[in-house]
């Protein structure tokens, strides 16, 4: 069962009098449960493809379905619900909102987006942050942490709604070696642990030999379909 | 919404000092204008108190035309004695008049046996014109008897006029009139007291017994230049001349003409304008306030917007409506212009318990009177400098926050 489906996908932008192709007919699948990467360097059109996949753009051509929903249908409200829904986010700058605790931050999805009650949220915040070792951090402020503990933080907040698939653009980006080694043995156990299939880019060669499969992309193309492991 | 204006008061106080700063010039505009409201009002009612307690009434009813020629104080447009005869009985009868006292108005000459100069007097009943104007006692200084207005035989006198011919209680004078045919008489008075003056018309009038007028006048049956009436209601004052008005307006001369006209003191007055301008001024003060509080929040918020973007784009794809993120942006504003208006509600009441604690005296007229304010506000008018506050904040804020909520997630994302 696939989760992520492109059919003949492009995305072209207009910057000024030239149009850029960022994705020129790319077809791919991604099953469930997979821990995938899009690889390449800047401009090759991976964060485009995490940007359809996110709902957070739409095809020029050709279709994006992600868990069932063909998302180039959508409109913004219903593209902001199917995310809150159905996706959760990791940004190379982790951006948790600083004025919110580490709790608070995981809890946002649960409270401004779902609207669960405090008892439903509590333990689901706390089984989270338990998980990616950040229980005891759980009062800290983001400005109280390091780049390796704030993206355990958007880990825990990316999961904590219980998503079918999580998006990570270029997690490890800003972080050192050995804590970059450990957001990602964090996210293959996550995936482990919740069943949840995690899509991100990377242009890191060390980072992306981790991935069960990963689309090698150059120029807004799929540069080398054989390679792409488990998916196709 | 509880946990959307929490979010809004953390924001708020992530940048304390621009939130304080504009937290605090809103205070201070409400501030400006509960104190100012407090100030013009207390002087309104100071001035307004004063003219119509001790000089004009609330209300007075002339023959009609009096009005038209009143500086002249014409003696040819005088109330008989029947028509005030019925009058009287109809004010007597009518509901929310506390009392009323007929005038005799006329201008004569005032002699000390040495200088001779003129003077408008008016002809009283004491008993009466205390009923309409109790506080006429307060201005009189150095009363031959504190007990009694005023005695037959006995003038009060203008202020002005005795200081400047050397006249004092005690003195005798004489005074020198024409009647309406243009026959001449005078008589001699004792000086019963020196009327403080007070500015507008009648403010430096003498005064004299009724019958002494008469007499001096030579009326054969007393004639009535006004009636000045008081209501127990001043705020009712509009219904009361309204019904006044109803009953005396059947009454017409045989050509049909009214016989009464009926004016309140705002159209007797001069100082009304003075009444209107000090409103319009606190207008004005609540205008600023409004362009304070607009420019003030509208900065901040599109600051916050602008300093957010990023923050903006993250919340939209984590999956947060629109309609959420504008509510949040509005209750940014909300709460700043809810901070402001409290701190300023509570600086500008305790401003105006310490006016009037410390007393405030202001000079006003020509005459230089000095009046003690008593400054107050309704808290009708705190709670709607509040509400105005409140209003445009959240009209300031919408902008910002629809911009907010139109950002596109991936472009907001990009933004550095």
């Amino acid at each position: 069962m696939d989760i992520v489906t492109f059919e003949n996908v492009s995305k072209t932008y207009r910057s000024g009098e030239t149009t850029v192709t960022a994705l020129g007919d790319v077809s791919l699948k991604i099953p469930r449960g997979m821990f995938t990467a899009f690889v390449g360097p800047s401009g090759s059109g991976k964060t485009t493809a995490l940007n359809l996949i996110g709902c957070l753009d739409q095809p020029t051509r050709g279709t994006v379905t992600v868990a069932g929903q063909a998302i180039g249908s959508m409109n913004r409200r219903q593209s902001a619900a199917f995310r809150g829904k159905h996706l959760g986010f990791v940004f190379q700058d982790f951006n948790l909102l600083p004025v919110l605790t580490v709790h608070e931050n995981v809890e946002y999805p649960l409270l401004m987006i779902q609207d669960l009650s405090k008892a439903q949220r509590k333990p689901a915040v706390e089984k989270v942050l338990t998980a990616v070792g950040m229980a005891d951090q759980a009062g800290k402020y983001p400005a109280q942490l390091s780049g390796g503990q704030k993206q355990r933080v958007a880990v825990a907040r990316a999961l904590v709604g219980n998503p079918a698939l999580v998006l990570a653009d270029e997690p490890t980006a800003n972080l050192d070696g050995a804590t970059a080694q450990k957001v990602i043995d964090l996210m293959k156990r996550m995936r482990d642990e919740f069943g949840i299939t995690f899509i991100f880019s990377t242009h890191d060669p060390r980072i992306m030999d981790q991935a069960d499969a990963f689309f090698h992309m150059e120029d807004g193309r799929l540069k080398d379909d054989a390679a792409t492991g488990g998916a196709s | 919404m509880i946990k959307v204006m929490s979010l809004a008061i953390r924001n708020l106080l992530r940048y304390k000092r621009r939130t304080l700063l504009t937290g605090l010039l809103i205070a201070v505009g409400v501030l400006a204008v509960i104190v100012f409201t407090g100030l013009s009002g207390s002087f309104k009612r100071a001035i307004v108190g004063q003219i119509t307690d001790s000089v004009l009434s609330h209300l007075q009813v002339h023959k009609k035309g009096y009005m038209a020629s009143i500086d002249n104080l014409p003696l040819d447009r005088m109330i008989p004695e029947k028509p005030y005869n019925k009058l009287s009985g109809i004010l007597s009868d009518t509901r929310g008049v506390a009392g009323f006292s007929p005038r005799i108005k006329f201008g004569a000459m005032l002699s000390n046996f040495a200088q001779t100069t003129n003077v408008r007097l008016n002809g009283i009943d004491p008993e009466k014109e205390l009923t309409a104007v109790p506080l006429l006692p307060s201005r009189i200084k150095d009363p031959k008897d504190p007990d009694v207005l005023l005695a037959p035989g006995q003038v009060l006198l203008p202020e002005i006029l005795a200081k400047g011919m050397g006249v004092g209680t005690g003195d005798t004078v004489v005074l020198v009139a024409n009647n309406r045919d243009g026959s001449v008489n005078g008589m001699t008075f004792e000086v019963a007291g020196v009327v403080e003056s007070l500015m507008g018309p009648g403010g430096r009038d003498g005064y004299l017994h009724i019958d002494d007028a008469a007499a001096l006048l030579r009326m054969e049956t007393i004639e009535i230049s006004e009636v000045a009436v008081r209501v127990t209601d001043f705020d009712a004052l509009t219904d009361v001349a309204g019904r006044i008005n109803q009953v005396l307006s059947p009454m017409v001369t045989p050509k049909g003409q009214p016989v009464f006209e009926v004016h309140t003191w705002q159209q007797l007055t001069p100082f009304y304008n003075v009444v209107r301008m000090i409103d319009l001024m606190t207008l004005g003060i609540k205008i600023i306030l409004i362009a304070v509080v607009l420019i003030s929040v509208l900065n901040v918020m599109i600051m916050s917007v602008y300093e957010r973007v990023k923050e903006i784009g993250t919340l939209a794809a984590m999956g947060t409506q629109p309609s959420r993120i504008m509510a949040l942006f509005v209750a940014e504003g909300f709460c700043l212009g809810l901070a402001g208006a409290v701190a300023g509600a509570v600086l500008g009441t305790g401003a105006l318990w310490i006016l009037n604690l410390t007393g405030v005296e202001v000079a006003f007229g020509g005459a230089g009177q000095v009046f003690e304010l008593a400054p107050s506000v309704a808290p009708g008018e705190v709670l709607s400098a509040c509400v105005i506050v409140l209003l445009v904040s959240v009209i300031a804020s919408l902008q910002p926050a629809a911009k907010a909520a139109a950002l596109e997630p991936v472009d907001a994302l990009r933004h550095v």
